[in-house]
């Protein structure tokens, strides 16, 4: 069974892991993620595809306790199946802070301020057989 | 031009209502209000109206009567309400209408919101990985709020618990039965910190708002109230918001803080003058840190002020006295027109059993919603 990316605009896989794709102005160097074509904060439109980088630090976390609906979501969204899962902004330094899935989810062991690695995270299989693969950050032992 | 006045309040009852549509909802609620100004439908010069899930809001002459007004619909997210009363406010401020409405209605199916990102090539990735909900949003900012200023779950459950036990006397209200702090933390960890009976659902319901030249207003009201400030602000760079895949480095203020200051300042006055507020609560802790945003307090001065009451209908500063959203659920394009009407029936002394005490003068609104948009209104006697 093969892998793939939710979407290969937001991010690739390579060799099973996710590397997001931003864009960085290239008139006051803000980061944007995901790929946009202006700039938010100097309203220029000269945007650079870049790699973002994949640790950084958590900045702001929750639970996701009840199963989304389905669509959008592709994850498990059967309430006898459900299991919660985190959300968090990860600030990767000196770029941007990024929305993602966590892979924990124990409010006991999360942190802000913790530091964070980012993991690729299976959501379901597609009508080719293929795994979607979405992105997330893991706690750093 | 000197003001704007409003000199009648209509509403048709919020919660879930088989068989009545959005805008039927809509048209009880402009109907109540045409009564209560004592004017016919065909005396009304123009409408601005919003719903977001229950159709075209100028659809609805069909029902009223076809009497040729300019009828403008307006639709802006959690602010649609605002921008409605904006829009009229000022219509009435140019000189070229004397008496128009506000109206919003809405009815939404039942659990969160179903956000959906219309992604055109690809898959919707943001959904499709479960981050599509405001809900989330709400919780994250909550959490790291009460990191960053000391408060605690227990205050989150006394908002809840104020607002259903407000709820309980307002009959238009959906949710009317009164829960202890201890329900409130018992009940479904929905998005940690936050519990089930600590959100608001989406819901139905109506509202219609009669707005006059302020010199012309005893002409329909004994105790017209009027519009002293109607303002509607987006985000800037750097704020923390919802439904947002990243935000930036840096951090900045949010809408909410401009559209406040922005809005003491055309009204000329300040937060100490105000004595009764409508702040968007979401959720519980949305009321929490609007009370700050807003001007009421300092951060995490909210933690003793609820310890002390202060926000309850016989406090220093009572906040979201018709149980606000928990109780009243929120149908987005009559959300803020709710607030509003709650704070004229307040100041004209009509609130029943909930009433403020004290003949309050001066009332204040706020909503804040996606994509990151605040409306904030006050009004005096």
């Amino acid at each position: 069974m093969a892998q793939v990316s939710i979407n290969d605009n937001i991010m690739d896989l390579v060799d099973g892991k996710p590397v997001l794709k931003g864009v960085r102005c290239k008139d006051c160097g803000n980061y944007v993620f995901p790929v946009q074509k202006g700039c938010p904060k100097c309203a220029g439109a000269d945007m650079e595809p870049v790699q973002l980088g994949d640790r950084g630090k958590l900045w702001a976390w929750t639970i996701q306790g009840f199963p989304p609906k389905a669509p959008p979501y592709l994850g498990e969204a059967d309430p006898a199946k459900f299991k919660p899962y985190g959300v968090g902004y990860v600030e990767l330094p000196g770029e941007v802070k990024v929305e993602a899935r966590l892979t924990e989810s124990d409010p006991a062991l999360l942190k802000t301020g913790m530091e964070m690695q980012l993991v690729a995270d299976s959501l379901s299989t597609d009508e080719n057989g293929d795994e979607i693969v979405t992105y997330a950050f893991s706690p750093v032992n | 031009m000197s003001d704007v006045a409003i000199v009648g309040i209509g509403m048709h009852p919020f919660g879930r209502h088989e068989g009545v549509t959005g805008m039927e909802q809509g048209a009880a609620a402009v109907r109540a209000a045409c009564k209560d100004a004592g004017v016919e439908w065909s005396d009304i010069q123009f409408a601005f109206g919003g719903s977001m899930a229950a159709g075209a809001p100028d659809t609805m002459v069909s029902q009223l009567g076809l009497t040729g007004l300019q009828f403008i619909n307006v639709m802006n997210g959690c602010a649609t309400g605002g921008s409605a009363l904006f829009s009229a406010y000022n219509s009435i401020m140019s000189g070229a209408f004397d008496l128009g409405i506000a109206v919003g209605f809405d009815k939404h199916e039942r659990g969160a919101f179903r956000i959906e990102s219309g992604n055109k090539s690809g898959r919707d990735w943001y959904g499709g990985s479960g981050m599509a909900l405001t809900t989330q949003f709400f919780g994250m900012k909550i959490n790291r709020y009460m990191d960053q200023y000391g408060i605690t779950q227990q205050s989150l459950a006394k908002v809840a618990s104020k607002a259903f036990r407000n709820g309980s006397m307002n009959p238009m209200a959906w949710r009317r039965q009164p829960f202890t702090d201890d329900e409130v933390l018992q009940s479904q960890m929905l998005s940690y910190p936050l519990t089930q009976y600590m959100f608001c659902s989406p819901g139905e319901g109506g509202v219609a708002l009669i707005l006059a030249r302020a010199d012309q207003a005893h002409k329909y009201t004994k105790n017209p109230v009027y519009l002293k400030a109607a303002i509607v602000r987006s985000r800037r760079f750097g704020s923390f918001e919802v439904l947002a895949p990243s935000l930036a480095i840096e951090h900045s203020a949010g809408p909410t803080i401009d559209a406040s200051k922005a809005a003491f300042e055309m009204a000329g006055i300040g937060p100490e003058d105000v004595d009764v507020a409508q702040l968007q609560d979401t959720e519980s802790g949305a009321e929490v840190m609007h009370m700050a945003e807003n001007g009421f307090c300092e951060h995490g001065e909210q933690e003793h002020m609820l310890a002390n009451g202060e926000t309850e209908i016989g406090g220093r500063f009572p906040v979201n006295t018709d149980g606000g959203c928990l109780a009243n659920g929120e149908p987005v394009g009559a959300s803020g027109l709710r607030q509003v009407y709650e704070v004229a029936l307040q100041l004209r002394g009509g609130a029943g059993e909930r009433q403020v005490p004290n003949n309050p003068k001066v009332g204040y609104t706020h909503v804040y919603g996606a994509p990151g948009i605040s409306g904030v209104n006050i009004l005096t006697t």
